[in-house]
């Protein structure tokens, strides 16, 4: 028996993800689409957020589409098809997140030219997601007044492969006694300078500045529309 | 438990090279794991145990090294080791900083192959 030999390698695990992901996300800025990747724990209020999102979006005259990923059932997908936009579930029977060609298979029949944005609601879940890249430009941490300041401190490493951060259900915020100073200064001493919205989907609130940010990346990201 | 991806990808990615390189077996897989990726380690180890079953890693070891969070100071001009997750501040002035240089890693770094080639052990001969 021979003595093993030493193949240095240095890839990335996720090599073959990555590569999924990049030759997405090419595609989506030659035609135009700012593509965001939702991720929060189960409860945080993505799709009621996400639903707003869709709904104002669509008011403007923007065509937008959606993505939804859950261990199992499409209540999901039917309660954001309720803005009209096009949405489709993805089921992952027990995959704790969503991965580049389960993505890829997904938009395979759809004409993405038809739309400026797609929205990736993740499955709830504050640690897997974060490895993978689906070939989104923005990803969004949310986190809601009801899990408590402390969730940034708990998962570092979410806020810090996120863009951005939106807390949620801020008309909660005093049944919870949520400590807004708290809070902030939980996510800046985990992601310092990270960007928050502070929101409400079901008063409306924050939801105008979170779209102000969404224009200003797809401009900045996309190089037609 | 996306454990199970993370070693699935390591042993397609192991199982490809060795083909490549004509090797039999592999003896070893070392990969890099930062502190920030969100892997747990036994997790992982675990779920390799279950991903290398009938493939050219089945008796392959996993070497984990695992790597601190590394910002860089703005300020003192220098790479720092952050002793803790929940406040990246660089640990000398105190400032903040979000510029991470090391600590999100999730790499495969080596391979050890057995040379031997994989026509002799077609048969499929135990190794001695």
């Amino acid at each position: 028996m021979t003595t093993p030999r030493i193949l240095e390698v240095r890839t990335k695990i996720l090599k073959q993800n990555d590569e999924t992901a990049r030759a997405m996300r090419q595609q989506f800025d030659r035609l135009g689409l700012l593509v965001v990747n939702l991720v929060s724990s189960p409860g945080t209020g993505k799709t009621s957020f996400l639903l707003e999102t869709l709904r104002r979006l669509r008011k403007q005259g923007e065509p937008v589409a959606a993505i939804v990923g859950d261990l199992e059932t499409d209540n999901d997908a039917r309660r954001l098809a309720e803005s009209g936009a096009p949405v489709r579930q993805i089921m992952t029977h027990g995959l704790c997140h969503l991965e580049a060609d389960m993505v890829a298979q997904e938009l395979a029949d759809w004409n993405l030219a038809d739309f400026h944005y797609l929205f990736i609601e993740n499955v709830g879940n504050l640690v897997c997601p974060t490895s993978w890249d689906l070939g989104e430009h923005v990803r969004l941490a949310l986190l809601s007044v009801t899990e408590g300041e402390d969730k940034p401190l708990k998962y570092p490493g979410l806020f810090n492969t996120a863009d951005v951060a939106a807390i949620t259900k801020c008309d909660l915020a005093e049944a919870c006694e949520f400590n807004r100073d708290l809070a902030m200064a939980n996510i800046a001493s985990v992601r310092p300078g990270m960007t928050v919205f502070e929101t409400s989907a079901k008063q409306g609130t924050g939801i105008d500045q979170w779209l102000a940010y969404l224009a200003s990346r797809r401009h900045a990201e996309c190089h037609a529309g | 438990m996306h454990e199970l991806s993370l070693a699935m990808s390591i042993v397609q990615t192991a199982t490809e090279l060795a083909r490549q390189e004509g090797a039999a077996r592999v003896v070893n897989v070392t990969v890099r794991i930062g502190h920030l990726s969100c892997v747990h380690e036994e997790a992982l180890r675990h779920a390799f145990t279950l991903a290398r079953e009938k493939t050219p890693l089945a008796d392959s070891s996993l070497t984990v090294i695992p790597v601190p969070v590394r910002i860089w100071c703005h300020t003192c001009h220098a790479e720092q080791e952050l002793p803790s997750m929940q406040r990246f501040a660089c640990p000398s002035c105190g400032n903040p900083s979000g510029d991470i240089r090391a600590g999100q890693e999730m790499e495969i770094e080596s391979i050890s192959l057995d040379d031997i080639t994989a026509e002799t052990t077609d048969d499929n001969t135990p190794h001695p």
